[in-house]
């Protein structure tokens, strides 16, 4: 079964859908991989390279496409790609179904089982296979290289002898991945970072990243069942707004992240937002190809406003990188549906079923929605306010009935008062102290220690010896036979007891 | 010795009481913690002896030699297995002690010389005391019987019993009105009949136990012993007696919480006893699944190919005294580089902590010795769990069924490990009398056998291998 890898004929894309390393994981998987002359050059990959890890070297993309049975790509197939496709050929490439109706008609009607890896669901089986968040890591990673590039300060706080260096402030909005990769760069490159995402959720991945969580004070939580966030209520959005503003005239750099799949980018950074920022600081905008969270950021493009403010609306590759781990999920896939030795296109897998597009000459999009984690709600609905308000009643009705409890207490205590001498009230205090002396220490010992615990305690019960010395008389009487067997036995006690103790103790190692 | 002096040493004995408990709460500290004890006694004795109302010192000498050297006799044979009967045992001699100490004492006074207030608290304080005592003594004697062996461990249940034992305890209060506003030499009757009732209570609440329950019943005797040591110092008017009474009788109090919470059962519930009755009457749901035995080899095979292992011990380990076996594999499989770690539940044994002690006897260091909750989370990344005779502790149905009657108790979660290998006589239920679906689950399979043969044997196949 042969794996064709054609060049990637976009002029802004450098990556390719496999690497030298992935070539040598699809032999292992026993498929025979083809890749066209050159297609790894602009991600510094060479034809040697690819020959040397075991692909054949084909100069023209037509016999990548006559030869494979499997095609593997980066971007959706242009027309003149389309039209070498043969039928019965599976294609595995970011197809954008939502957006590209019309070719999902034509590769069905060229009878291509098409695979889009870009609507792979975001389930815990799939995540090796999810290029979405690869990729999304990559960009959020490269997202504070390039702010940092065009921010003209360190980003960490350094003391000098030159002089104090106050540490970058970076406000992260949205906490997917390329946010939290965001935020993991930011902050071990120095920066003081903040955090927002509508989905409270969240916040423990972002405190566990090294950034502050932000939020607004409205109860309303963004996340829903397909693991993205949902559009929030004007109220909320209205706080948000409000927060944004007061975050712009504070922070140097601002990196956006939030996207909502098939939709335009939600608009969270205004213009009016830009214009109170500082000069120097930087944009940069991930979701500048679905329209951009920014109002001013253009795709695809890096440029200055007028009060100094640089916003980026284009993000490098790393093209190595993003090859290397594309072609790592496009291997695990390739595994996941059987090898070269067990091939198939099993349509009752939830990620095959869901991710395949085109199929057997039909189209099969838009798929059923798919819950990420149905449990997650419940636990997450009573936000932490809530909880305090629990809380509080419950030291409250805790804070009553012990009141209750100490009063029953005192009125007895006061009614033992009135009866018993003077003497006894005495006697009886120890007694209720050295209680709470032993409920407070025993509840310490360790609980591999219960044995010689009671050991202990037993042998310190022995101390009913006392009882019996206080009554031996010289004379032989009655009591005074029974206070000698008293202590014969209470003795027994102590010595057995202790003795037993250390015995146990002294077998107890490290 | 002046009283003063006397009283010093005393609180100087109750300090030193203190720390000994407080030593307990680690390993490292507890060698010393039981050197505190040991000094605060000698003290104790030395300040009493030496005191100025005490007579008969030869009489002392002799009881105290001699008793010595029959507890540290008692103490060096004792094996770790049988602590039990032995903690048992010697909380009997607690109980009886206070009931001698008790009616010498009702013997001794001079009650002519005290006021009426005082004479009435003073006899009340002898009666209570007795009362505890005699409990104590027959209870720890039946105790100890059912340890031994000696007594069946089933739970002596029969109709009216509560009321028969609320009527003994009203009889009992009855005699004790008598006891104290009788001013002759008859009141002596009141509290030696007494004294029988409240044996035969003891004797009826600890029959009425069964034998998964016996870490509550030890630990709650612990407790009366010493409750019956505060008495008898109220009664003496002996302050050292009061608090040391009291710390033993609140860390009895607290073991038996804590071994309650552990069988997620009520205090009550298991002193009124009748454990065990419920499951015979109630029909758990049929258990699907087919047991499947092992050989040895095979069990040793599994052992070698596994990479984690974590051994839960029960009380079948002590009664084979498997433990030195178990710790022999335990170290040919550290050798071939696998991770051993122990399983501790709570009730596991006749005696909180039992297992950390045979498995110290067997020097097994305490840092693989984990208890349940520090190692439950682990258990679904674990290869292999073997269960060395325990059984109600790793049952799943504590879990998900709730028609058991251990529904709620927490329990070790073999199950949840790759594999699971009972190791097992024969295919009776554990004393809670409950059937374990544990055994009839896919990954789960019997060894039949005793613990220690069939350890020594997975020991030589291990060796073998090598």
């Amino acid at each position: 079964m042969i794996v064709g890898i054609p060049s990637e004929i976009l002029v802004n894309e450098s990556r390719v859908a496999a690497t030298p390393q992935t070539v040598k994981r699809l032999l292992k998987l026993g498929f025979e991989v083809v890749i066209q002359s050159k297609a790894g050059e602009k991600a510094n990959f060479s034809d040697v390279q690819f020959e040397n890890a075991g692909a054949k070297i084909v100069t023209d993309a037509i016999d990548v496409y006559n030869h494979s049975a499997i095609i593997l790509k980066v971007n959706e197939p242009t027309l003149k790609e389309l039209e070498m496709l043969q039928s019965g050929t599976v294609l595995l490439s970011f197809l954008r179904p939502a957006q590209n109706q019309e070719l999902l008609q034509k590769l069905a009607e060229k009878n291509v089982s098409a695979l889009a890896m870009d609507a792979i669901p975001r389930i815990s089986r799939a995540q090796k296979v999810d290029v979405l968040s690869s990729m999304a890591n990559i960009a959020g990673y490269r997202s504070v290289i390039e702010a940092a590039f065009y921010f003209g300060r360190f980003l960490n706080g350094q003391i000098t002898a030159a002089g104090k260096v106050e540490p970058a402030k970076v406000l992260v909005i949205g906490a997917g991945v390329a946010g939290l990769a965001a935020i993991g760069a930011a902050n071990s490159l120095g920066a003081i970072v903040r955090a927002f995402d509508t989905r409270k959720e969240v916040a423990e991945q972002i405190q566990s990243m090294g950034a502050q969580f932000l939020t607004v004070d409205i109860n309303e939580d963004g996340a829903t069942d397909s693991g993205y966030s949902k559009e929030m209520s004007e109220e909320f959005i209205a706080a948000e707004m409000a927060l944004f503003k007061a975050q712009a005239t504070e922070v140097d750099i601002i990196i956006t992240t939030a996207q909502i799949p098939g939709r335009e980018a939600p608009k969270l950074i205004l213009a009016s937002h830009v214009a109170v920022m500082k000069p120097g600081s930087v944009i940069v905008d991930l979701a500048a190809s679905s329209g951009g969270n920014c109002d001013l950021t253009k795709d695809g493009e890096i440029f200055r406003t007028e009060n100094g403010v640089t916003i980026i609306g284009k993000i490098d590759q790393l093209p190595a990188q993003a090859s290397q781990l594309y072609g790592n999920n496009l291997c695990h896939m390739l595994e996941d549906m059987g090898k070269a030795e067990n091939w198939n296109i099993n349509m009752e897998d939830t990620i095959v079923s869901r991710a395949m597009v085109t199929h057997n000459g039909q189209v099969n999009w838009p798929p059923k929605p798919l819950p990420v984690s149905p449990t997650k709600p419940q636990v997450i609905n009573t936000s932490q306010e809530d909880q305090k308000e629990i809380i509080k009643n419950k030291n409250k009705n805790n804070g009553l009935s012990m009141l209750i409890k100490l009063g029953c207490i005192g009125l007895l205590l006061l009614g033992l008062g009135q009866v018993a001498p003077a003497e006894f009230m005495q006697h009886f205090t120890v007694f209720v102290l050295a209680v709470f002396i032993g409920w407070q220490v025993i509840w310490n010992v360790a609980h591999s220690l219960h044995t010689p615990l009671m050991a202990v305690t037993n042998a310190i019960s022995g101390i009913i010896v006392v009882g019996g010395l206080l009554q031996t008389k010289d004379s032989l009487n009655l009591s005074s036979i029974l206070a000698f067997i008293a202590i014969f036995f209470a003795c027994i006690n102590i010595v057995g007891g202790f003795f037993v103790t250390q015995r146990m103790l002294k077998m107890f190692k490290k | 010795m002046i009283l003063g002096i006397q009283t010093a040493a005393y609180v100087f004995a109750s300090i030193l009481f203190i720390l000994s408990l407080g030593g307990l709460s680690s390993i490292e500290s507890s060698k010393q913690g039981v050197l505190y004890g040991i000094l605060g006694m000698l003290v104790a004795i030395a300040a009493t002896v030496f005191g100025k109302d005490v007579e008969g010192h030869v009489y002392i000498i002799v009881a105290i030699v001699s008793a010595s050297f029959i507890g540290i006799v008692l103490a060096q044979r004792v094996k770790m297995e049988s602590m039990p009967q032995l903690v048992a045992i010697l909380h009997s001699f607690v109980g009886l002690a206070a009931v001698l100490v008790g009616i010498g004492s009702y013997l001794d006074v001079g009650i002519e010389e005290i006021t009426n207030t005082e004479k009435t608290i003073h006899l009340t304080e002898v009666f209570i005391g007795v009362f505890i005592g005699a409990i104590t003594f027959t209870g720890s004697i039946v105790a100890w019987g059912k340890l031994e062996g000696k007594i069946s461990s089933k739970s002596l249940i029969f109709k009216g019993r509560h009321f028969l034992n609320i009527f003994l305890v009203l009889v009992c209060i009855v005699l004790g009105v008598f006891f104290v506003i009788s001013a002759n030499d008859f009141g002596l009757n009141y509290l030696i009949v007494m004294t029988f009732i409240a044996g035969l209570i003891g004797y009826f609440l600890v029959m009425a136990i069964g034998g998964a329950d016996m870490p509550v019943v030890v630990s709650m005797l612990n407790s009366y012993s010493g409750w019956a040591a505060s008495s008898a110092g109220f009664m003496l008017g002996n302050d050292l007696l009061i608090i040391t009474g009291a710390l033993v009788g609140s860390s009895g109090a607290i073991l038996s919480i804590i071994m309650c919470k552990a069988m997620n059962r009520s205090f009550f519930s298991v002193i009124l006893g009748g454990f065990g009755t419920v499951s015979s009457t109630s029909k758990s749901p049929l258990i699907e699944g087919e047991i499947t035995a092992l050989k040895h080899e095979e069990v040793s095979q599994l052992l070698i190919e596994a990479n984690t292992i974590v051994v839960v011990p029960g009380y079948g380990m002590a009664v084979a005294k498997a433990q030195y076996p178990i710790y022999e594999m335990v170290k040919e499989l550290q050798k071939l580089g696998k991770t051993v770690r122990f399983a501790i539940h709570p009730v596991a044994g006749r005696l909180p902590g039992h297992m950390n002690v045979l498995l110290a006897e067997a020097n097994v260091p305490y840092d693989i010795v984990m208890e349940m909750d520090e190692i439950n989370d682990d258990m679904s990344s674990t290869d292999i769990v073997m269960v060395i005779g325990a059984n109600d502790i790793v049952n799943p149905g504590a879990e998900d069924d709730p028609s058991s009657p251990i529904y709620g108790m927490p329990v070790i979660k073999a199950w949840k490990a790759e594999q699971v290998i009972i190791m097992k006589r024969s295919m009776s239920t554990g004393y809670a009398g409950v059937e374990n679906p544990l055994f009839y689950k896919e990954n789960a399979q019997m060894l039949y056998g005793d613990a220690k043969e069939s350890v020594d044997k997975i020991l030589g196949f291990i060796k073998s291998n090598q």
